[in-house]
């Protein structure tokens, strides 16, 4: 069974310069709660690796304005203009990865593989300084894993031996974060007794997941 | 009609029955209000369905179903949500249809720019990279020119999204294909001449035989 954390305690697990996989499309199924407690004790020099940095007023975007970050790797920075002034000040560092080759990279890094070839951003900014590999004619990327320190997680239900299932567009890149970060904290809408989720629905086993936070009360 | 509902109307017709469908923010996602009764299509949102329905009537939006661009959404019957792995998965594994992009610039090889202008707007890339370079059909829907300048051109200036070649271009003036040997002008919009055509259009046209007004609906 997992004890039900307050928002502040799983925050203060949070170094200095830590790497933080961050669930969430432009805010939705990001762990709001958690990311304002985040804010509100300003841990500084994080790392947040996240499919977008959202606007400046939601989700991870916030951290970007307080500061709080100075490197992202994410696929998209467009609404948080900010994010693009931090970037080309050099205040912040920024690395664009296409979403697709993002998520496989957090994935190989959850799944235990060494890497992950993918055609996609052959011929653009994308390759530069990246190895080719050619395989059967075909020419690749190899892209190179992705791990976090922590995985926060937004999710729909968890129950209490910490099984988790989303809901909708809400899934997103959850559930691969959920594999490759040494410490997983999910941020749930609704936590509900064991059994009531039922096994195919699961979509991130209990055993993966560190901390739950409590539900708002 | 203004030149947006033109593209738009023109796109739809490209649209085959029984086929999964991506369609990029703005001006692309038009084309799901022009779509021909009686086809039965799926679109996809990148950020996690298959079956991407229509707005939510008003004080009926769940925040957690939303598309690419972030907007509440509904699901048509039969819709399946997934993660981001499958999303891409299924974009880049070949099982998209098709794919429709904006664009900033195409030019005579068939190549699109639609991510970036170097120190001045970097929004970053999103889903664009793996969509053109894994969809099994990519049209780029966009006005012809930005502020009277061409947009395609000889050679894109600007940083590429894929090294492949799209496979056709729609502007409210003309439908071209790009081929092996270069773009070739296929269709005319609504009251618009050839003569207009090239003088908007800064690549070189392979124009052969008669090019028709593009039909509408």
């Amino acid at each position: 069974m997992k004890a039900a954390l307050r928002p502040e305690a799983a925050a203060e697990m949070i170094e200095e310069g830590a790497v933080l996989l961050v669930g969430g499309f432009m805010g939705v199924g990001s762990p709001h709660r958690l990311i304002d407690a985040i804010l509100a004790r300003g841990t500084g020099g994080l790392t947040i690796i996240c499919n977008d940095l959202c606007t400046p007023e939601k989700g991870v975007g916030k951290l970007v304005v307080s500061g709080q970050v100075s490197r992202a790797i994410v696929s998209h920075i467009g609404l948080n203009p900010l994010a693009q002034q931090k970037m080309m000040a050099g205040e912040m560092q920024v690395e664009l990865v296409p979403q697709g080759t993002l998520v496989e990279r957090i994935r190989a890094a959850g799944y235990g593989l060494g890497g992950v070839l993918t055609a996609t951003g052959l011929g653009t900014p994308v390759e530069e300084g990246k190895q080719i590999v050619e395989v059967d004619g075909q020419r690749f990327l190899l892209e190179r894993p992705i791990r976090g320190d922590y995985a926060l997680l937004a999710c729909h239900h968890a129950d209490y031996a910490g099984n988790l299932s989303y809901l909708l567009t809400a899934h997103n890149f959850n559930p691969i974060m959920a594999m490759a970060a040494a410490t997983v904290i999910a941020e749930p809408e609704h936590i509900v007794p064991v059994g009531m989720i039922p096994p195919d629905a699961v979509k991130t086993p209990g055993v993966l997941v560190d901390h739950l936070l409590g539900t708002a009360p | 009609m203004d030149a947006k509902e033109i593209i738009a109307r023109r796109v739809a017709r490209e649209i085959r029955p029984g086929t999964l469908v991506n369609l990029g923010i703005g001006l692309p996602s038009l084309v799901a209000n022009y779509v021909p009764e009686g086809i039965d299509v799926f679109f996809q949102a990148e950020n996690g369905v298959i079956g991407l329905g229509a707005r939510p009537p008003e004080g009926m939006a769940e925040k957690s179903l939303t598309d690419a661009g972030g907007g509440f959404v509904t699901a048509v019957p039969g819709a399946a949500s997934i993660d981001s792995a499958m999303s891409f998965g299924l974009i880049r594994g070949g099982h998209l249809d098709m794919t429709v992009l904006g664009g900033l610039q195409v030019d005579e090889k068939g190549h699109l720019a639609n991510w970036m202008v170097p120190g001045r707007m970097v929004p970053g890339m999103g889903g664009a990279m793996d969509l053109v370079a894994g969809a099994r059909s990519v049209v780029v829907a966009m006005l012809h020119s930005a502020k009277g300048e061409p947009k395609i051109l000889p050679e894109c200036t600007l940083p590429l999204t894929a090294e492949r070649r799209v496979d056709l271009i729609v502007t409210e003036m003309a439908v071209i294909r790009p081929t092996e040997s270069g773009l070739e002008l296929r269709e005319r919009g609504p009251g618009v001449s050839i003569e207009q055509i090239l003088a908007a259009t800064a690549a070189h046209l392979i124009i052969e035989g008669d090019i028709p007004e593009m039909e509408l609906d």
